[in-house]
């Protein structure tokens, strides 16, 4: 047979449908198409369930630990759920006395900190320049030998009050631990940073002769009157206060609780507020005077109270028979509601009626600390608010205010300090707290960086920061950076990679707070003594090590008196013997606290030179403090004026404070992140919020991308209208704006810091700064 | 010239010219007796073929096979315990099913060997010693979108173990994992059966001489067949979030 052309058509065709239909009768094709589906699943990341494997929590036997949350000051209790040795969630602590089993959205994603791609993984020396972001990983001995011959060396050259440290709180057994450490090398600059606590210290101190901050029984509160409180925007123990404005919430509307905001912007408070007063900004204190002015003249205040355990209400004279003022004269003659009007901008009509509702409450509660409470503000005006609370009696009552409780721990044994320590310790310190000029403040945490910058150089040679980002979280981020510069020598502690550590010369990283012991003291704005435990959940995932075991290493490689300061073996020793009798409980139970604590009685509760309350501050002239005559010594209005000319800077700028953006010392989480709105934080961009009425002056729309301008830096945001915010005003999220952390967050908005000053109160020193004069233009 | 001239002078060259190559085409007049068989045969023969490529060669290609990392018999634990199989796959206090124990279960009793057998020195050296765990091939894993509860299976369905994972109790070896090379999963899941005409995963295996266990059964656990015992257990079609969380 030929193979000619009709041969082969035959051959092929016949060949091919012999092919096809053989292959239809076999189960290449159909077996193949249900593989192909199978497979291609796994070809678009959406759908790459497979792919996930390993990374998905891995299946096993599932157990809860109890442990609290350290990420802010509110000190909730948490329960973690593991599968095997993975921690697979965070939920709140059900029965413990801070939460009850509420948790906030930062606390939930604490398990992204945990295994985030931000974790410092062992101790790293920097590798490149400052801020480049290149480190190289050391040992812990190479680590722990670099800090102690840097610091090894200040001492010997008598340099030792060159160290300073920066801590995130100043209770608890590691903060101690790094007091004590300086107190033994002998530095007397232990810096806390900045928070509402600053001012409402020195607020008690002064008015009442307390030494803690303060404490509120918000739960049996009946009308809160909020100044700038972020009472669910994360201001106090965040669970705690949204908790609190649930029970002011619930309940029929005749005996339900009033919630009254007064703040410029409409936050999520002010918005489910009974009332919202948009105040000018920065006259918070004339508005507060205002009120008392209507309780003073028509009597509506608690004469028990301010006849018998009050100094200074009714005007007073001494000895010689000089005559002073008292703060009813004062209110009386200086804050008449017409004028208070003009400043504040809220009608005369509403302030009477707010007066005399406040007054009349059943249980009143006025409370203070802007926003979240993370900046220290101004103390008059901490003093006028608290003064409404004297005036309506509530102070150690309930419902009402008291100084914040600690449960009772053992004391340590004295240090025994050396020359070296005692001189030292004995310098002034470089914030300039507690000196001549700020003799009553502790710690001025905005103050430092322009002591570096405007003293000699050399006036820190080393910085140790502990759960702290002061290079974040401090004012004015440009005088922060150049401080920084000025510091030859930077220790981190963090887990994080955070501002801090990514501009440390050296991280020795702690362990993460669900890998670690520490104790917690009553978490900030408690009203009874709660101490939590922290204890270890998960084993370290990484080359870390607890901050206290390594401080107590570095001491004892100093030797001499800095050695004999730490007795201890390691720091759960510490934790065991300082935690005495509590120790069993705390074990057992995760917590210990006093539930029948009752604040003390009026006529025990004043350690003030007149052992009352003090509406006319005495400790003043105690201190040797210059303030104006009369006026000086109560609680008044002292504008705070924002910094930056009005002419150059028609708008002014404040920050606004978000439950789902973090912005203390840890960096907002992805899952945080996430849930900010599109109108918020849109890709890398961040937006402002402008009224309309100041964006048409602008030429400016909805999206429109601006130049925001104060005097202390300037930064390209969207414009998001908003009929929330005072004309005049804008509005900027703090939290965004890391250079640190990771692709989540890195890049992500501008730091509110960056444009905004220190304004120093005059009597304390801390920054009373409010806001800042901006412009926008169009870009 | 005319054309019908024309035509015959054509037809008398044709002639002339075929009368040169006899020997080369014997027969061209009829040429189509026995050529339709071309095709057919052709047809034929690629038919055969691609069944023989489908049905034999492909199943073969399409799995490969891998050795399971320890030989482990059955057999010989079910003996020395005491519960059966509830010995070391059970139950937790939360309802959720151990699976296949950790390294921990068989450090319990292998720390120091118990015999002289060869796979349990393997055992001891390669992971009890460095503390590894042994990372099984699981003939039965489910891909990831899918939720399976053995406690609603076995606890409320009342179903045995051998139901869906045949007699593995009594097996002195361990298979060899067979899987898929597009998809990378079980076999068992997908079907023994390349023609996925077997129903019944549940209706699996026997022993084999050697006592492993050998499939004879054609068995699968797919989706279908995941519904169809639902179905028929439950008198009705499940909704897809049954298994789909």
């Amino acid at each position: 047979m030929k193979l000619d052309r009709r041969t082969f058509i035959e051959l092929s065709v016949g060949f091919s449908l012999g092919a096809g239909a053989g292959i239809m009768l076999t189960p290449v094709n159909w077996k193949l198409m249900d593989d192909m589906t199978i497979w291609s699943q796994e070809l678009w990341p959406r759908y790459q369930l497979g792919g996930l494997e390993g990374r998905l929590p891995q299946t096993g036997e599932v157990t809860h630990a109890d442990s609290v949350c350290t990420l802010c000051p509110g000190g909730c209790g948490i329960t973690v759920r593991k599968v095997k040795d993975r921690v697979t969630k965070i939920e709140g602590r059900e029965g413990y006395p801070v939460n009850d089993g509420g948790i906030c959205p930062l606390g939930v994603a604490g398990l992204q900190l945990l295994y985030g791609p931000w974790r410092v993984p062992s101790p790293l020396r920097r590798a490149g320049k400052r801020g480049s972001g290149k480190f190289e990983r050391i040992t812990w001995d190479e680590a722990i030998n670099k800090v102690v011959q840097k610091l090894g060396d200040l001492r010997q050259r008598g340099q030792s009050h060159t160290v300073a440290s920066i801590l995130g709180s100043d209770r608890g057994t590691v903060p101690q631990l790094f007091g004590r450490f300086l107190s033994a090398y002998g530095s007397p600059n232990l810096i806390r940073t900045a928070s509402a606590e600053d001012t409402y210290e020195l607020a008690l101190g002064l008015m009442q002769g307390a030494t803690a901050s303060v404490g509120y029984d918000l739960e049996r509160a009946n009308f809160i009157l909020s100044f700038g409180s972020g009472l669910i925007e994360g201001w106090g123990s965040p669970v705690r206060v949204i908790k609190a404005h649930s029970i002011w919430r619930s309940g029929n509307s005749k005996d339900r609780a009033t919630v009254v905001q007064i703040e410029p912007r409409l936050s999520n408070t002010a918005a489910k507020a009974d009332n919202w007063y948009p105040v000018n900004p920065g006259t918070e204190a004339a508005l507060a005077l205002g009120l008392a002015h209507i309780i003073v003249k028509e009597s509506l205040y608690d004469s028990a109270f301010v006849q018998n355990h009050t100094f200074g209400f009714e005007d007073w004279s001494d000895a010689t028979g000089k005559t002073y003022m008292g703060f009813k004269r004062l209110v009386l003659t200086e804050y008449k509601p017409g004028a208070v009007s003009m400043t504040t901008g809220i009608s005369v009509t509403k302030i009477v009626q707010l007066a005399r509702a406040f007054a009349k409450a059943k249980r009143p509660l006025a409370v203070w600390g802007r926003g979240k409470g993370t900046t220290s503000g101004s103390l008059y005006e901490c003093m006028a608010v608290h003064a409404l609370n004297a005036l309506v009696g509530n102070i150690n009552q309930l419902g009402g205010v008291s100084t914040r409780p600690q449960v009772a721990t053992r004391a340590w044994p004295a240090v025994s300090r050396d020359g070296t320590a005692r001189k030292g310790s004995h310098r002034p310190r470089i914030d300039g707290a507690g000196t001549s000029r700020y003799p009553l403040t502790r710690y001025l945490p905005d103050r430092w960086p322009q002591a570096i910058n405007g003293g000699r150089p050399g006036t820190i040679q080393a910085l140790l920061v502990h759960e702290a980002d002061p290079y974040f979280t401090t004012t004015d981020s440009a005088a922060v950076a150049k401080a920084f510069d000025g510091i030859p020598f930077v220790v981190s502690f963090s887990t994080y990679l955070d501002e801090t550590a990514y501009h440390a010369d050296l991280i020795l990283p702690n362990h993460h707070y669900l890998e670690r012991w520490e104790d917690i003291p009553t978490p900030v704005g408690l009203q009874k003594p709660i101490l939590g435990l922290l204890r270890p959940v998960v084993s370290p995932q990484f080359d870390t090590r607890h901050v206290g075991d390594v401080l107590m290493t570095i001491a004892k490689e100093l030797g001499g008196t800095v050695a004999d300061a730490f007795p201890w073996e390691d720091y759960e020793t510490v934790l065991k013997e300082t935690m005495g009798d509590k120790w069993g409980t705390l074990e057992e139970e995760g917590y210990v606290e006093d539930a029948g604590y009752k604040p003390p009685a009026w006529r025990k509760a004043f350690g003030t030179p007149s052992g009352k309350f003090e509406f006319y501050i005495t400790a003043f002239d105690q201190a040797g403090m210059k303030v104006d005559k009369d006026v000086g010594y109560l609680p008044h209005y002292e504008p705070v004026e924002a910094e930056g000319d009005s002419s150059t800077y028609p708008l002014t700028l404040i920050p606004a404070e978000l439950i789902r953006l973090a912005d203390g010392a840890i960096g907002n989480p992805p899952f945080c992140t996430k849930a900010l709105e599109e109108t918020e934080l849109k890709g890398n961009d961040l937006f402002v919020e402008v009224n309309p009425k100041t964006a048409a002056n602008y030429g400016l729309s909805e999206g429109r991308c601006a130049m925001l301008e104060t005097p202390r830096g300037k930064a390209k945001v969207l414009v998001h209208l908003f009929e929330g915010i005072m004309p005049g005003v804008i509005a900027i999220p703090k939290g965004l704006g890391h250079a640190a952390y990771d692709d989540y967050l890195a890049g992500k908005g501008v730091n509110a810091n960056s444009l905004m000053g220190v304004v120093e109160d005059p009597i304390s020193g801390l920054s009373a700064t409010w806001g800042i004069r901006a412009k926008l233009t169009r870009v | 010239m005319s054309t019908t001239e024309e035509k015959e002078q054509t037809v008398a060259q044709g002639e002339q010219e075929e009368e040169v190559p006899v020997e080369a085409t014997p027969e061209p007049e009829k040429p189509g007796t026995w050529r339709f068989l071309i095709p057919i045969a052709a047809f034929g023969v690629g038919f055969l073929m691609h069944l023989f490529v489908g049905w034999v060669i492909f199943p073969p290609l399409l799995y490969s096979e891998k050795q399971q990392p320890i030989d482990f018999s059955h057999k010989i634990h079910e003996e020395a315990v005491d519960e059966g199989c509830e010995s070391c796959h059970f139950f937790r206090e939360d309802g959720s099913f151990s699976g296949i124990p950790g390294l921990e279960n068989c450090a319990e009793c292998h720390e120091e060997p118990m015999g002289e057998h060869r796979e349990e020195a393997k055992l001891i050296k390669e992971y009890i010693e460095p503390g590894k765990e042994i990372p099984w091939y699981v003939y039965s894993r489910q891909p990831q979108c899918v939720f399976f509860s053995h406690a609603a299976h076995v606890k409320m369905g009342e179903l045995e173990c051998a139901t869906c994972h045949g007699p593995i109790g009594d097996s002195d070896h361990t298979r060899p994992y067979q899987y898929n090379r597009l998809t990378k999963y079980s076999r068992d899941i997908y079907g023994w059966n390349i023609a996925m005409l077997s129903k019944n995963a549940w209706d699996y295996t026997e022993m084999d001489d050697s006592g492993g266990m050998k499939i004879e059964h054609p068995a699968r656990m797919k989706m279908d067949d995941c519904a169809e015992c639902h179905e028929e257990m439950r008198g009705v079609k499940d909704a897809c979030f049954v298994c789909h969380k």
